[in-house]
């Protein structure tokens, strides 16, 4: 069994809720206790209303809408599913970029009767600027067109125009309808006409399987692991996250930024010596001479050179109330590794609606802007369209700690 | 040349678990990890030592104790604990209630679970904890449902769900201020089903009060049993059955009903639960009815 996480977005109304609450609902995945205290609301067109399923916090029940990421989950015999549902309302992209950070598929929500909207456009700029590849085109509320295929077809040409935009290949479009079931977990001979998967069909027919082997190594110390035992007086192990690739017993490796050389003397995966071992695993690695390294550096399989530098160019999304200006000084956390940086120019930013870019002094809540980075200490920097475990970072604020940006590298210098 | 190992959804679940306990190793000076003797957190134990092994845990584990446990459940965290050789730090509600001059639980069933927040906050204090490691999972309810997985909570352990830091990839930003701390949530992402496949596939040991055995139980009005103890003051006409239980949470034994169930091996358990169409909180927690916003409430004020 294995497992895919996706991110819904949609706008306020076009049904996001009510599709999870259905996807939930219609898979067995709710259980009776929590059926029963919402059997007790009132009902949305004599159904139960699904929606109030994934409704979490107070604050959103009096304010009726989403304002927050959260978390569903269900499991069919095939797959684990992990939603992230991220608010459709228009001041949180931050949330979006947030949700799209850590899924693999994207299902983008429009209501039939409105087709392509600004926000379409942007949720799915902000998906593929995150990285993601797959997407599924839900058209809701198809009922409240009389399930014509006609505006179907019309919605997936406008669509096409914004996935060609911004070169997403790999779109599945799926006519639906949340509130009564229809496409949703069983095709519908409402929609007779359409001829391909409902939409728990596909998700659990896509492929997830990713083959790592192509991907460059990349593994970077957590902590270090000192018994300092009588039975291991010289055990040195360095414990992190594979974060692409495959690492192997006995690989020539790399040190970095400090570029010492040596060899991986022993690979373990919980408490056991393995000889290979691949992303996203936890292991140990044991080095063959005794170099010196800490939290935050990377082990290199040696062949393979990445960039080490204290300059490049990156694409980020500004999540902070305050003013970004050039000249700025802040902590870029690049996961292990926690490094000064500065924000030494603003080269442009993109307007997510047209996505089309301009030029930029200033970045504020919610923008996406290209700038330069300077950063203390050299960083293993992997551009985030090769390889989204290591083209990542965050900003912080120094005093704070409060996560200011999500960054991802465009390129080096 | 050997070959790739092909990971399934609980290898990619537990590698993300040991990544954030490593994390909490890497980012804080004084982390601990909250064992409350329920599987969660076994659970959290047994990937502490994958993720830390053949070193120590570079914390201790934190029992906070209601006075109302079960006994198996303390016979079984004393064992653990000297099996691991780590070191386990007990603190007691009946003495925050003391000490603090509270309210003890009243009535039928005097649930403790409100008060373990007093004393979760003491030892947060008396050990200058800035990191405190809990099984909680998203799924087991609404509020948990967008709780970060690194959640910072201000001096008075209070959470604000408006002012949480969004959680970008998988990098944790445990930075924060003096007087601040951060509650970790390795398991967020895994379900009560996941937790039990789990403990099948890695043979863990758990308390036997999570496998059916009998037990002299009250009926309760709602119809749920809770198991006859001496914490319980009785009435008359209470129904006093002898039934075949087992139960799917191990908290405090005056608010944790027991579930019917024959369900013996942990094959068993997880063929129930495929079945059962009752959420685990549902099921067993008397005190989380209170308000469909109790959860919220008691997470602002501090609880795990
Ligand atoms: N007719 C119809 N109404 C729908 C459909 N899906 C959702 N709705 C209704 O649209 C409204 C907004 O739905 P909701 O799920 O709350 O939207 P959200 O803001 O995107 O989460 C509610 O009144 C739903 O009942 C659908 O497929 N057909």
């Amino acid at each position: 069994m294995d497992l895919l996480r996706f991110i819904t977005c949609g706008s306020v109304d076009d049904g996001k809720s009510t599709l999870i609450g259905r996807l939930l609902y219609d898979s067995d995945s709710v259980s009776l206790d929590v059926l029963a205290a919402i059997e007790n609301r009132p009902a949305v067109h004599g159904a139960i209303d699904l929606a109030l399923l994934t409704d979490g916090l107070r604050a959103e029940r009096e304010q009726g809408i989403t304002i927050d990421v959260a978390h569903k989950y269900f499991t069919t015999p095939r797959r684990k599913f992990i939603i992230t549902d991220a608010p459709g309302h228009v001041q949180y992209t931050r949330n979006m970029v947030t949700g799209a950070s850590n899924a693999d598929l994207a299902i983008v929500l429009v209501d039939a009767r409105l087709g392509v909207i600004e926000q379409t456009r942007r949720h799915t700029l902000v998906a593929a600027l995150l990285g993601i590849r797959q997407f599924v085109l839900a058209v809701n509320k198809m009922d409240l067109v009389g399930n014509d295929e006609a505006v179907f077809d019309a919605i997936v040409a406008e669509y096409t125009t914004v996935t060609r935009q911004l070169d997403v290949a790999d779109v599945v479009a799926i006519p639906l309808s949340a509130l009564h079931g229809d496409n949703v977990v069983r095709r519908s001979h409402k929609l007779a006409w359409y001829a391909g998967p409902s939409l728990l069909e596909h998700l659990e027919q896509i492929d997830v399987t990713e083959d790592v082997s192509a991907d460059e190594p990349r593994f970077q110390v957590q902590y270090v692991i000192r018994p300092q035992q009588v039975d291991l007086p010289d055990y040195r192990g360095y414990a992190g996250r594979i974060q692409s690739g495959v690492y192997r017993k006995g690989d020539k490796v790399r040190v970095l930024p400090s570029g010492l050389e040596t060899e991986i003397e022993a690979l373990e995966v919980g408490q056991q010596e393995v000889d290979t071992a691949v992303a996203p695993q936890g292991v140990i690695i044991r080095l063959r001479d005794n170099v010196d390294v800490s939290r935050g550096d990377s082990i290199i399989v040696a062949s393979s050179k990445p960039h080490v530098t204290r300059a490049f160019e990156a694409t980020l999304c500004w999540m902070d109330e305050r003013t970004l200006e050039p000249g700025q000084k802040f902590l870029l956390q690049h996961h292990t590794a926690l490094v000064k940086a500065s924000v030494s120019a603003l080269l442009s930013k993109t307007n997510v609606e047209t996505l089309l870019r301009s030029a930029a002094e200033s970045a504020h809540l919610n923008d996406i802007v290209r700038v330069r980075i300077k950063t203390a200490v050299p960083l293993v920097a992997d551009a985030y369209q090769k390889n989204r475990a290591t083209g990542a970072f965050i900003l912080l604020d120094e005093q704070t700690g409060a996560t200011l940006a999500a960054g991802m590298i465009d390129a080096t210098e | 040349m050997s070959s790739i190992p092909s990971l399934d959804y609980l290898d990619r679940l537990e590698a993300e678990a040991i990544h954030i306990l490593r994390e909490v190793a890497g980012q804080f000076e004084r982390p601990s990890l909250l064992f409350s003797g329920g599987k969660d957190s076994i659970v959290l134990v047994h990937l502490a030592k994958k993720a830390f092994r053949p070193g120590r845990f570079p914390f201790p584990l934190v029992h906070i104790d209601t006075g109302h446990n079960f006994p198996e459940v303390l016979e079984f965290r004393d064992q653990l604990a000297a099996e691991l050789g780590e070191k386990l730090i007990v603190r007691s509600v009946e003495a925050t209630i003391k000490k603090q001059k509270l309210r003890d639980g009243t009535g039928k069933f005097p649930s403790r679970n409100p008060l373990q927040t007093y004393t979760l906050l003491e030892v947060i204090e008396e050990f200058a904890f800035d990191a405190c490691i809990g099984g909680a999972r998203r799924d087991e309810e609404k509020a948990r449902a967008k709780e970060r997985i690194f959640s910072i909570r201000d001096e008075f352990g209070q959470w604000d769900p408006k002012r949480q830091r969004p959680e970008l990839w998988n990098i944790y930003n445990g930075r924060i201020q003096r007087g601040e701390n951060v509650r970790v949530f390795p398991i967020s992402n895994w379900t009560e089903l996941d937790v039990w496949r789990y403990i099948q596939r890695e043979s863990i040991a758990l308390p036997n009060i999570y496998f059916g055995h009998s037990r002299t139980c009250v009926v309760l009005p709602s119809g749920q049993l809770l198991g006859l103890s001496e914490h319980l003051t009785l009435d008359d006409d209470d129904e006093i059955v002898e039934r075949q239980v087992r139960f799917r949470t191990v908290g405090d034994s005056t608010c944790t009903a027991a579930v019917e169930s024959d369900a013996v091996t942990i094959d068993d358990i997880i063929a129930d639960l495929l079945l059962a169409k009752v959420s685990e909180r549902g099921a067993t927690r008397l005190d989380d009815n209170i308000s469909e916003a109790g959860m919220e409430d008691r997470k602002r004020n501090g609880y795990f």
